[in-house]
């Protein structure tokens, strides 16, 4: 007994403990704990004392041998070791699984939030290169909203891939020329890269077909490419002039064939123009035909759809135009030279993509 | 088609257009460009619209309207005469009927 109420007697650092240490006035304080508004359902609170004056050891010390809660789990513990050791191998096991199922969580979320910055990264890219990302962007389902042409949308992946290998083309050419290389091997490069522009035409006549608008507004170009937009391409006269400051010797024949080229190419383009212009006259007429207000737009809408059906033509030819000018040039240049100006064409609209990425990113920093 | 024949043969440059056509009027005005004066047809003004057209495409035109006669013969439609232009064969077949 006398051990016990030793054991109860707490060092003088525990205030509370005082009025409430000696058995003999057991009762009393009880009575003084009522009065006082303590708590008398738990006599640990007779015995642990107030946290914030104790350090952890004086706790630990005082409660092992303190708490009659205690008292009972020794009791326990000499009489069932294995079921305390099982009961403690659970938990660690439970906690473990626990920790293993947040890190998990964790993985997959870091993940998730990391393939949405890609995919962010991705739209902001596709939107800098000028791709028609549809304004009415539904946010449940990523991408394109349902009224979406799905030939416009076949021709924008198809045009993602052509300049994917529109630019590996250009890296070979580079390559090639810098190299000492057969002019059969040049011959090859010459034609690849001219196919890959035919095959250009072939797709956006298709994309012509589906919708000429799109083809015709240069959405699916990079900002910097439409500023040189016409009729839904480059101009032909362009193409040569950023062509022949690259070729070194031209003979006599060549010098005036180009030159005629570039003649002819120019009255081509303006024929066109004016035809264009011919078009926007009537089709303006057309829309703007009968009494305001008269509500009734039917007839003229079908007229005024004839005469959009003319636009698809219009794409064709200019785009026939780009074919004939590209193939006029391979028929007066040599293979290498050919060459030098598929390279300096690629490099041409390599850059001008490079300044839309540039200028759209301009205009995100900060002011 | 007789007509057609004839009508082909009335000029130098003779292009079979339509009057909505604009894709014509291109090519009307390349060959004014060119220093032509071409005899225009304005098909869908003539009765007989749809033998022309019909005729003209038997005759081997890639498309019935515009359709270019130059010298009587049959040059062929737009792209036809853009791609003679661009390799430099419309102006010496011209050259004979420049005003």
């Amino acid at each position: 007994m006398n051990s016990a109420s030793t054991h109860f007697v707490p060092t003088s650092r525990v205030g509370i403990y005082e009025p409430l240490h000696q058995f003999g006035m057991w009762g009393e304080t009880f009575k003084n704990n009522i009065g006082n508004g303590g708590s008398m359902n738990t006599p640990n609170h007779i015995l642990i004392p107030n946290n914030q004056k104790l350090d952890n050891t004086n706790l630990s010390e005082d409660t092992s041998h303190g708490t009659p809660h205690m008292f009972d789990q020794e009791a326990s513990t000499s009489r069932h070791p294995d079921k305390i050791q099982r009961r403690l191998a659970q938990n660690r096991e439970a906690a473990r699984k626990s920790r293993l199922r947040k890190k998990a969580y964790v993985q997959q979320l870091e993940t998730s939030r990391l393939k949405l910055i890609q995919l962010e990264q991705e739209l902001d890219r596709a939107r800098q290169q000028g791709f028609y990302v549809g304004n009415g962007i539904d946010t449940s389902s990523l991408g394109f909203s349902e009224t979406m042409n799905p030939g416009i949308a076949a021709f924008e992946m198809e045009y993602g891939h052509w300049i994917e290998e529109q630019n590996k083309q250009i890296c070979e050419l580079r390559t090639v020329l810098h190299g000492h290389v057969t002019d059969v091997e040049l011959r090859s490069q010459v034609e690849n890269a001219m196919k890959h522009y035919f095959e250009l035409f072939r797709m956006k006549s298709a994309a012509a077909k589906a919708d000429v608008f799109f083809v015709m507004s240069g959405m699916w170009r990079t900002s910097a490419e439409r500023f040189f937009l016409w009729i839904g391409g480059f101009r032909p006269s362009d193409l040569l002039k950023v062509l022949l400051p690259h070729f070194d010797v031209m003979t006599d024949q060549q010098v005036l064939d180009v030159c005629n080229l570039r003649q002819s190419c120019q009255q081509a383009e303006d024929a066109l123009s004016q035809g264009m212009e011919k078009l926007q006259h009537t089709l303006a007429e057309c829309v703007a035909r009968g009494g305001l207000g008269e509500g009734n737009y039917i007839p003229q809408v079908n007229s005024a759809m004839e005469r959009l059906e003319a636009l698809v033509s219009f794409v064709n030819q200019a785009d026939h135009l780009r074919h004939e000018t590209l193939q006029q040039m391979h028929r007066i240049l040599t293979t290498r030279q050919a060459a030098r100006g598929l390279l300096a064409l690629g490099e041409y609209f390599q850059r001008l993509r490079a300044l839309s990425s540039s200028w759209a990113t301009r205009h995100r920093e900060p002011t | 088609m007789d007509k057609v024949m004839r009508m082909s043969s009335e000029k130098g440059v003779v292009i079979f257009t339509k009057s909505s056509c604009c894709l014509s009027y291109a090519v009307q005005v390349l060959f004014q460009d060119l220093g032509v004066s071409p005899k225009i047809h304005e098909i869908d003004k003539d009765p007989e619209c749809r033998e022309i057209e019909k005729a003209l495409l038997r005759l081997g035109c890639s498309k019935p309207i515009p359709a270019v006669f130059i010298g009587g013969k049959l040059v062929g439609s737009t792209n036809e005469v853009m791609s003679m232009h661009l390799s430099s064969s419309l102006v010496p077949l011209v050259k004979p009927y420049l005003c």
